[in-house]
């Protein structure tokens, strides 16, 4: 066990990636003698090279397309993208084209491309560098997505994602870059299944299902809420496409209340889905509706009034007030 | 400045690769008009100080083969045209006009090459030993595809405008890796994920409509950053659907290729021995690992867009006469008449296998099989995939409750 940040822990994983694949490289802008805009690839460049790890031109369709056209010759490109407002430009080349080579070669092609996308807001940042656009991409058949919330899984994630024939995007929750925690660099234990959602902490009275930079706040409204008796069950998704809903359903059927929390605009967004899905699964388990707690319909605002736009603790609380109001 | 403004050298022959850099260079440097032309449409050859040598080395067969291979897509391109008027194709995009830039281009290219077409790109596609029924899967509404491109190195039909040419870049990028890492193999025990011998390139299909799409132009500065194997082989056939090639560019596409820091060449898309020399020597050139080239080949097409589009909205028939004034098949069956390189009984031959491959493909579309929707239930995903899991088990719970309809007699039925 060592103890490293998320950053650091996506850092080894990428380094144990190049190390163990001499067919895996790294795209992106800035991650060569920079390390990225976060560091991420901090060091990569100088142990693996510029064959390894390239710096490309700015360009996000660019750096998609070609990283489809590199693993149709067998190899397995990660890309980085800078920001999550700024995947966009590339959105063509990852909905149209990489989620759809294997469907339309009838089987005949594989794509096992990773896309990182730093995401998520709560770091003060000026527009497009806030976003989180995951549902998009969820809602596109043919690809993958999965968010670490802690430095094991990011270690680990990364790594899975490469190592998946499938076209992966890992949403790296970039306020969550520094949160420290205990990687076991040997073994992947209970997170060999990147695709597997978590229950990290048990409870017997509501279901907060979270993800990415959100499931610290969940964890410490849960902690808050056992201040006033209730036994709140915390589950990290852990991965948005698939959507592990058996764990989920297994713990509604236990708690009987489900929230669902994400920084992501609510209309439309994952929480709807996963609300949809366990009213059919578990309606008569269910004490009271699927409560969302999200983001507002409205762009991402300025990151002087972020706060009142990103769910916190105390809008899970009112949620869970909401759920146990029935 | 055109072919007969390059520089003119003496040369044996041992020196060709000094003349076609200098060539370049000077192409670099100055705009692209006019074109390089060696068969002219009254079926004359002439010559070329760079191009003529590859012009040299065809042979009658090839120059027959040429034209057999024209002739019969253009019989193919008339086959399913009436297969999409007889309701048995949802469309077609047909080619006639096209044939010299298509054949040309694809003659050239080696086994061990890979190209990425656009969707018109039937003639290339007859080059590279595509089945021409599976073509046509994608057009009649039982695949997206069709064939493998595993198979042929000829990768399938892009919808997408553009969406293709960084993909091409990327397969160029992972060429020129496959020779890095055979080259290290001894010291560092990597693998390349294909041989690396013999030396590769790619050619990209598009289209002058196609070229104003971001995508083409983040695809030559990825090309252009790493000198990628890459041949941009974009078809100006004047018109994307209804708007002229004028609203798409100002200058001469070739042009182009000078502002990435790539040679870029005009050579008239009609012209299958132009075309095919330009090729041939663009790809060797990428092969050697000097990088890419964009050749654009000024053609035109003389039909519709596609089987929903009406060109007499758009344009006078005035100017279809007068390309067709420039027929690519017409000036090389004047050109083998006229040497004597071919008569009567090959172009009758000509016309008779044309008519089998119509009559083939006329049949095997009719054969071509519905495919079952748990094709596209096991082909979304590689790995196994819960929601498709739980969605096709859905779907047979659903499809089994219809088990006893069909043991029933439809009404009217008479045993």
């Amino acid at each position: 066990m060592t103890t490293m940040t998320i950053a650091k822990a996506i850092n080894e994983g990428l380094r144990a990636t190049l190390t163990n694949n001499p067919r895996a490289l790294l795209m992106g802008e800035d991650i060569g003698p920079l390390g990225g805009v976060y560091r991420v690839t901090d060091g990569l460049i100088a142990e693996f090279g510029a064959d390894r790890v390239v710096d490309t031109p700015l360009a996000e369709s660019g750096i998609i397309g070609t990283a489809i056209g590199l693993s149709l010759r067998g190899y397995l490109p990660v890309c980085e993208i800078q920001f999550d407002g700024f995947v966009f430009p590339g959105f063509n080349q990852i909905t149209t084209q990489l989620a759809k080579m294997h469907a339309r070669s009838n089987g005949n092609l594989t794509v096992p491309v990773v896309i990182r996308i730093p995401y998520g807001g709560g770091i003060g940042s000026i527009e497009h560098h806030s976003e989180s656009p995951e549902a998009l991409f969820a809602h596109t058949a043919g690809l993958r997505i999965i968010t670490p919330s802690n430095p094991h899984d990011a270690y680990w994630m990364i790594q899975q994602a490469v190592d998946c024939q499938d076209p992966v995007i890992v949403f790296e929750p970039k306020r969550r870059y520094w949160l420290k925690g205990e990687v076991d660099t040997e073994s992947p234990g209970t997170s060999a299944d990147p695709f597997k959602a978590h229950v990290l902490r048990e409870g017997t009275d509501a279901t907060v299902a979270v993800y990415g930079p959100l499931v610290p706040v969940a964890l410490a409204a849960a902690n808050a809420a056992a201040e006033d008796g209730r036994s709140i069950e915390v589950v990290d998704l852990r991965s948005i496409s698939p959507i592990d809903f058996d764990t989920v359903t297994a713990s509604v059927k236990k708690t009987g209340r489900l929230v669902v929390a994400h920084e992501a605009p609510t209309f439309g967004g994952i929480g709807g889905e996963i609300a949809a899905r366990i009213s059919e699964r578990a309606f008569h388990c269910l004490e009271a509706p699927v409560i969302r707690v999200g983001g507002f319909h409205m762009p991402y605002p300025v990151a002087k009034v972020e706060e009142d736009y990103l769910p916190d603790i105390d809008r899970i609380l009112e949620a869970l007030d909401r759920a146990f109001s029935y | 400045m055109g072919a007969t403004h390059l520089p003119s050298t003496e040369f044996d022959g041992t020196d060709i690769e000094d003349r076609q850099e200098a060539a370049a260079e000077a192409r670099m440097g100055a705009p692209a008009e006019p074109m390089v032309q060696l068969l002219a449409p009254d079926g004359t050859l002439g010559t070329d100080p760079v191009f003529s040598v590859y012009a040299e080395r065809l042979t009658t067969e090839k120059l027959r083969g040429f034209y057999a291979d024209m002739a019969k897509i253009r019989r193919f391109d008339v086959e399913a045209t009436a297969l999409q008027r007889q309701g048995q194709l949802a469309l077609w995009v047909p080619l006639t006009g096209q044939e010299a830039a298509q054949i040309g281009s694809g003659r050239a290219s080696q086994p061990q090459d890979y190209i990425f077409p656009t969707y018109r790109e039937h003639g290339v596609a007859l080059t590279r030993n595509v089945d021409l029924a599976e073509l046509l899967r994608q057009f009649r509404g039982v695949s997206n595809g069709g064939w493998n491109p595993k198979d042929t190195n000829f990768h399938l039909y892009t919808l997408v405008l553009a969406a293709q040419t960084p993909h091409a870049v990327g397969y160029a990028m992972g060429i020129q890796r496959d020779q890095k890492l055979a080259a290290s193999t001894a010291l560092a025990g990597a693998t390349p994920a294909q041989p690396a011998e013999p030396n590769a390139a790619v050619m990209v299909y598009f289209g002058d409509g196609a070229s104003s799409e971001g995508d083409v132009h983040e695809s030559m500065v990825f090309a252009s950053s790493y000198k990628a194997p890459v041949v941009f082989f974009c078809q100006n056939n004047h018109w994307a659907i209804s708007v002229p090639s004028s609203v798409q560019t100002r200058v001469p596409l070739a042009d182009r290729a000078k502002g990435y820091g790539f040679p870029g060449i005009r050579v008239d898309g009609n012209d299958v021995v132009a075309v095919h020399a330009v090729t041939e020597w663009a790809l060797e050139r990428a092969r050697r690992g000097e990088g890419p080239v964009l050749i654009e080949a000024f053609t035109y097409r003389v039909g519709a867009h596609t089987t929903a589009d009406d060109p007499t909205k758009y344009r006078e028939s005035a100017e279809e006469s007068r390309w067709r004034a420039k027929d690519p098949l017409d000036r090389l069956e004047k050109y083998l008449r006229a040497e004597g390189l071919a008569g009567d009984s090959f172009f009758e031959q000509v016309r008779a296998d044309g008519d089998e491959l119509a009559a083939y493909v006329r049949k095997t579309t009719h054969d071509l099989e519905t495919p079952d929707i748990r094709t596209a239930f096991a082909n979304t995903y590689v790995e196994a995939h819960p929601l498709v899991a739980e969605e096709l088990a859905w779907f047979e719970e659903y499809s089994a409750g219809f088990a006893d309809d069909a043991a029933v007699p439809a009404e009217g039925a008479t045993n």
